[in-house]
């Protein structure tokens, strides 16, 4: 059994069908890419794993469970973090409180604790502290610790945004062009920090990128999509040679 | 120039962690209960009502600063503490148990229109908090039977476990005491896990959904603990004006509470106090001045709202970031006072979020 399957998943809004019957699964441990053109459907993907929207038809499986009726604020419980193609941070609240509102999923309840500042919640705030503290360590956040994200220049909002899905201590990650406006440089730690999450971490990551020189250093299969429905599947050098996919891109 | 080192994480955790920071909140603390003591009857008069106007704005602040829920009508919470703390008084209900009930009944209005509020945020939530408060104040005039209309209603002096509270220093104290209490309760939950997650309810909701916060309740929480710490300072305004109208809870008190939050600095507690003593003192600077200015103008009626407007163009235009903002720059000049860098707190560019999911 794969750990995430997509199962005949459509998704339409009135006339436009944003989804069209799209199957795949993806193993553990596996790092998982789709590619597309504009318009393809792989934002949907995410944001109807997401609960964002309601399939019309299909189920998605999680550990061998559906989905798609848990309810929006429950998929964080179930270990699936996301990031957003453009950043979704808490600008007005410091880097450690956006990674500390990661693991929001472990710090439900303790209001009265907190409202009397009580020892047991200080214990609780500390382990908090630390388990983001190992986050920052991993992704070289140290000198931006206390700062507003607000105030942060683009290319380390972006692996905040990473941090903060990680900090859920996720099974399963969703990157939603995690090097969408980085440089070369910025994105060459990028690949080799998913690299990392996967050997270290043990997560299975899904990401939506258009950038092919990532997807083919980190990705193990490509799925590519046009018009919401599969156009290829198989590993980097594969779909890159596959004439569909070579039509969808440049046009036939 | 100075740095925090930490060496353990309990060290993030301390309020005060400079000893300056300590004197100066210690001696602030005790300048407050020598004051009584030393100013005349009128001042101490005004200060009870500034903490008064205080506490409630500290309220607001949870709402407006905190979950970027735009309230018009905070003045509906404040008169239904009010009203509701003068009518169990009335009743019998001792003072302290009915300013625990008066939490609750405001706290239970608040859920009541936060319910709906769900559904709506920015221009309509105003809307519908404006129009809250307009039914609130008709209620109360039209309602003679329970209120007395807009004859009004007297208020019984408080007694606190036996003691009459009635003198203008006995009312100080309590009216300080409450703020305090109310302060350090909300400085601890706003740094705990609910305030981080009413933060990110308003830096993005699509963030908050994702990492498992349930926005839609937590906005209503917010809206809960907000009005139920308005209608406190209601049953305290209640004592300080002895005799209760619905004229007192109009719009301008709802004005008054806004210009606070947002003069103060949206998103800070110290802002909320910082926006209530200067609103607070604001008519009084008024009728200071009058005598200063030509004659033509200090016989204007409205002088009052004209300078609330001044004030808050003023701070739109030069401070948006208000007190709170103004404070920070002058703790950050005096602290790096030779090599202060003057685009320190320069706006910075805001990044395009187009994918807004609701």
């Amino acid at each position: 059994m794969s750990l995430f399957e997509f199962d005949a998943v459509t998704l339409s809004f009135g006339g436009i069908t944003a989804i069209r019957n799209l199957s795949f699964h993806v193993e553990k441990g596996e790092i998982f890419a789709i590619i597309g053109p504009n318009g393809a459907g792989k934002t949907s993907v995410l944001n109807v794993v997401s609960r964002v929207f309601d399939p019309n038809e299909g189920q998605i499986r999680f550990d061998g469970r559906d989905i798609t009726k848990v309810p929006r604020k429950g998929v964080a419980d179930l270990g699936i973090a996301r990031t957003f193609q453009n950043l979704e941070l808490f600008e007005r609240a410091s880097v450690i409180d956006n990674l500390r509102l990661g693991r929001h999923r472990f710090e439900r309840g303790g209001t009265w604790q907190s409202l009397f500042n009580l020892p047991s919640h200080g214990r609780r705030e500390d382990e908090a502290r630390e388990a983001v503290e190992a986050i920052i360590d991993l992704l070289d956040l140290s000198p931006w610790r206390e700062a507003m994200v607000g105030s942060l220049p683009y290319g380390v909002r972006k692996v905040v945004e990473l941090g903060r899905a990680l900090a859920l201590e996720p099974k399963l990650l969703f990157l939603d062009e995690p090097a969408s406006g980085l440089n070369s440089e910025e994105t060459r730690d990028l690949s080799f920090w998913i690299e990392d999450i996967r050997r270290d971490l043990g997560i299975t990551i899904v990401m939506v990128e258009h950038d092919m020189s990532l997807v083919s250093a980190v990705a193990d299969r490509v799925l590519c999509m046009n018009l919401g429905s599969r156009l290829a599947l198989g590993t980097p050098s594969e779909v890159q040679a596959n004439a569909d996919v070579i039509a969808a891109y440049l046009g036939t | 120039m100075r740095f925090r080192y930490h060496t353990r994480y309990s060290d993030a955790r301390k309020l005060l962690p400079w000893t300056e920071g300590r004197v100066a909140y210690l001696l602030l603390v005790l300048a407050l209960i020598a004051a009584p003591f030393v100013l005349q009857r009128f001042w101490v008069g005004e200060l009870s009502y500034i903490f008064i106007l205080a506490i409630a704005s500290l309220g607001l602040m949870i709402l407006k600063g905190y979950t970027g829920q735009v309230s018009l009508g905070p003045a509906a919470f404040v008169a239904i503490g009010a009203y509701a703390h003068a009518l169990m008084l009335d009743a019998g209900v001792p003072f302290a148990v009915s300013l625990c009930l008066t939490l609750i009944i405001s706290g239970a209005a608040g859920l009541m229109i936060g319910l709906p509020a769900i559904r709506v945020s920015g221009l309509s939530l105003a809307m519908m908090t404006l129009a809250f408060a307009v039914i609130v104040e008709h209620v109360l005039g039209r309602w003679k039977t329970l209120t007395g209309g807009f004859s009004g209603l007297p208020v019984e002096t408080p007694v606190l476990f036996g003691f009459r509270l009635g003198t203008p220093t006995a009312f100080y104290f309590l009216c300080l005491a409450i703020l305090i209490i109310t302060l350090l309760g909300l400085v601890n939950l706003m740094r705990g896990p609910k305030g981080r997650a009413f933060v990110a309810v308003r830096d993005s909701e699509a963030a908050a959904w994702g990492l498992g916060i349930d926005v839609a309740r937590t906005r209503v929480e917010a809206f809960v603990l907000s009005s139920a710490i308005l209608g406190l300072s209601g049953a305290l305004m209640a004592h300080h004006v002895q005799h209760l109208t619905p004229e007192g809870f109009g719009l301008l008190l709802s004005l008054e509470l806004v210009l606070m939050v947002v003069i103060g600095g949206l998103g800070s507690l110290r802002g909320a106090l910082l926006g209530a003593v200067l609103i607070g003192f604001l008519p009084r600077l008024i009728s200071m001045a009058k005598p200063l200015l030509p004659a033509q103008v200090s016989a204007q009626f409205g002088l009052e709202i004209f300078a609330y407007g001044l004030v808050l163009a003023v701070f739109v235009l030069f401070e948006p970031r208000g007190l709170e903002g103004r404070w920070q720059k002058t703790k950050a000049f005096l602290t790096s006072f030779p090599v202060y860098r003057r685009d320190t707190f320069r706006r910075q560019k805001t990044y395009m979020r187009s994918e807004r999911l609701k």
